[in-house]
């Protein structure tokens, strides 16, 4: 355990490195790139004067590596800096952003991992028959497609046609938002606030971005569990486990699930820098007011300290994801040791 | 009279693969004694461990059991439904692996995987009885009660050996299949297990199967000796006729084979020839291209088992 709580410490320690090579690089392509938030607030058109005047006033007239100073001397004092479009701190549209990501992102994971995980395992027991070639044929075409055009389908077939489901936002225009919010997670707010009406609401809302993101995931999570599976059910303990009269389903998804879901746990820290991706995408599709649809405007704004502020998040969010993963193998598999 | 626990009758085992079938075990019929000890012996390939695990009905699909019958206690295992195999896997027949590095589930505890054995066979019986029954058998294998809260990693390999043979005889099986079960042993846990199964053979009242390629282990443990050579039985005799006496030429070769440190041999006796293709066998019998006395007869025509001086042999120098 002390072991443990020393890697956790020395991980931590780690993410400062990758953290200040990151921002170094979004800064220098940020500032490469055609446009600038002078420009894109004031438009082509703007004379010179207060063009310059508006540069100065942001400290965009001095040379990058002085800005770059700058900012880095802002950071270690823990502060993103303020926004160089709207009158506020970057943390402020951050901090309101971010509970709508996560609770999107969360969801989009927990059903990539119990659908594509399930499925997987199984594919692999009923190996070579019709559901199998069924499941993998599945598995195929989810991962093809891409995660925008899978949520424009499901609008279109159980919000249009069908008419079951809400298309956009976290929640119905005609609940009021103000009467429960709190730490800005709405699922853990109406709950905490015991209005049962409104957390229904909300996790209405919550399904059709999360399955169009857990879809679209769960087609290489089947592969992987599928692979994985066959590989363990072909070890010797599982025959073993078969020959002292341990029921097959039990065989199945408690000793051969656990042992081959060690690789997949790997691959979830993994793939979860790309199920953030997806979630900017899903953000704009569903029109959810989460972190991925701040950063898409504030891109068009040239707005760097946001969209440098969002990265960083953004960051913090995979290591801190990756560390979880660490801290569950060390759980579940007993021959790890840190 | 010898009561017949287990009988096999004309046991063809095929695994279909992509250029044939397999006919990894053909024609195998023999008879298995309440109480005895009977070795399964042959080179690697010719079907004893296939014939093993159909003991439990377990071959690896695609291969099947494609004739025969395998009658345990006069009942067929092969008619029976997938949950009556499954009650009697474990609680009637029990089987240990070759490798006890790798045939304990690495992410379950000791106790819970003897816990899960007893539960899913006799679901009555209370937790804390069911503790009471590891720590019995960990004694009688001399394991300290303790360890059973360690993981498999946490184990030496001859202690896991023990655990397995302890897993397997937790629900006290009328019969216990060991499938080269000292092959991954150094000689010193080896010489342990063997006294370690011949006490236990006598405490629990077992019949055993030993399935190995390890004459020596054959000589010290089993009554009767069944030879199996590319799929067939080659002759079936009790231990001292095998080894004091050989018959069937296949025999005489694997005996031949063994180095004896008193004979000052120079060098080591060994076989010509390979064991044969199994999808394209040898039209006569499967080890005329190998026998030092093959005849005409013996290219043309297989050999049936028949019995021959009161034991069991394949071959057609013993013919009239």
């Amino acid at each position: 355990m002390k072991n443990l709580l020393r890697y956790i410490i020395t991980r931590i320690f780690l993410t400062i490195p990758m953290l200040f090579f990151l921002l170094t690089l979004v800064f220098i392509i940020l500032r490469i790139m055609p446009g600038d938030p002078v420009s894109a607030m004031l438009g082509a058109h703007a004379p010179e004067s207060v063009i310059e005047q508006k540069k100065e006033e942001l400290g965009l007239n001095k040379p990058i590596g002085a800005q770059y100073i700058d900012y880095l001397n802002q950071l270690i004092h823990f502060d993103l800096g303020d926004s160089m479009i709207f009158k506020q701190k970057v943390i402020v549209p951050i901090k309101e952003k971010l509970p709508a990501t996560v609770e999107l992102t969360v969801f989009g994971m927990l059903f990539t991992l119990v659908f594509g995980v399930f499925l997987g395992a199984y594919a692999a027991s009923k190996r070579r028959t019709g559901r199998d070639f069924s499941i993998r044929l599945y598995a195929n075409v989810v991962y093809c497609i891409p995660v925008y055009w899978m949520g424009l389908m499901l609008q279109l077939v159980f919000g249009v046609w069908l008419g079951w489901l809400p298309i956009s936002g976290r929640v119905s225009p005609r609940i009021l938002v103000s009467t429960f919010e709190n730490t800005g997670f709405y699922t853990i707010d109406t709950l905490l606030s015991g209005d049962l009406h409104a957390f229904i609401d909300v996790m209405i809302h919550l399904i059709l971005p999360s399955v169009t993101l857990g879809i679209v995931l769960s087609g290489i999570f089947v592969r992987l569990t599928r692979a994985n599976m066959l590989d363990v059910l072909r070890s010797e303990y599982i025959l073993a486990a078969r020959a002292r009269g341990i029921p097959e389903r039990r065989v199945v998804y408690k000793h051969a699930l656990k042992n081959a879901f060690i690789p997949i746990l790997t691959m979830m820290g993994l793939q979860f820098a790309l199920l953030l991706a997806g979630a900017i995408l899903t953000e704009m599709t569903f029109s959810w007011p989460g972190m991925g649809r701040l950063l898409m405007e504030r891109i068009y704004l040239r707005d760097y300290p946001t969209i440098q502020g969002v990265i960083v998040v953004f960051a913090l969010f995979v290591s801190l994801v990756s560390l979880l993963v660490d801290i569950i193998y060390a759980i579940i598999d007993p021959r790890v040791k840190y | 009279m010898k009561e017949t626990i287990l009988e096999l009758k004309n046991v063809h085992i095929h695994y279909p693969i992509s250029i044939g079938t397999v006919r990894a075990v053909e024609d195998v019929s023999f008879s298995l004694y309440k109480g005895e000890a009977l070795g399964l012996v042959g080179e690697s390939g010719c079907g004893k461990s296939t014939l093993g695990l159909s003991f439990l009905k377990l071959i690896r699909p695609p291969g099947r059991v494609e004739k025969g019958e395998i009658l345990y206690k006069g009942r067929d295992l092969l008619k029976m439904s997938e949950g009556e195999v499954r009650r009697l896997r474990g609680q009637d027949i029990a089987m240990v692996f070759q490798n006890p590095l790798t045939s304990l589930d690495p992410l379950f505890k000791i106790r819970d995987q003897f816990l899960e054995t007893i539960k899913y066979h006799r679901g009555d019986i209370p937790r804390d009885e069911a503790i009471k029954m590891i720590e019995d058998i960990l004694e009688k294998l001399g394991i300290e009660r303790k360890r059973m809260n360690e993981y498999p990693h946490q184990l030496s390999g001859g202690m896991r050996q023990r655990i397995m043979i302890g897993l397997g005889l937790i629900m006290d099986p009328d019969i216990l299949i060991a499938d080269e079960p000292t092959t991954s042993l150094d000689v010193i846990v080896e010489a342990g297990f063997i006294d370690l199964l011949n006490r236990l053979r006598k405490k629990f009242n077992l019949t055993i199967v030993l399935i190995t390629h390890n004459l020596g282990l054959v000589a010290e443990i089993a009554d009767r000796v069944v030879v199996m050579y590319g799929g067939r039985v080659m002759e079936i005799a009790s231990s001292e006729d095998i080894f004091g006496n050989p018959l069937h030429p296949y025999t005489k070769g694997l005996i031949n084979c063994i180095p004896n440190i008193e004979l000052e041999q120079e060098k080591l006796v060994t076989m010509p020839g390979n064991p044969p293709d199994l999808v394209n066998p040898p039209r006569g019998c499967r080890f005329e291209p190998r026998c030092p006395v093959a005849m005409e007869i013996c290219r043309e025509k297989t050999p049936d088992l028949i019995d021959y001086e009161g034991r069991k042999i394949a071959c057609w120098l013993y013919r009239g």
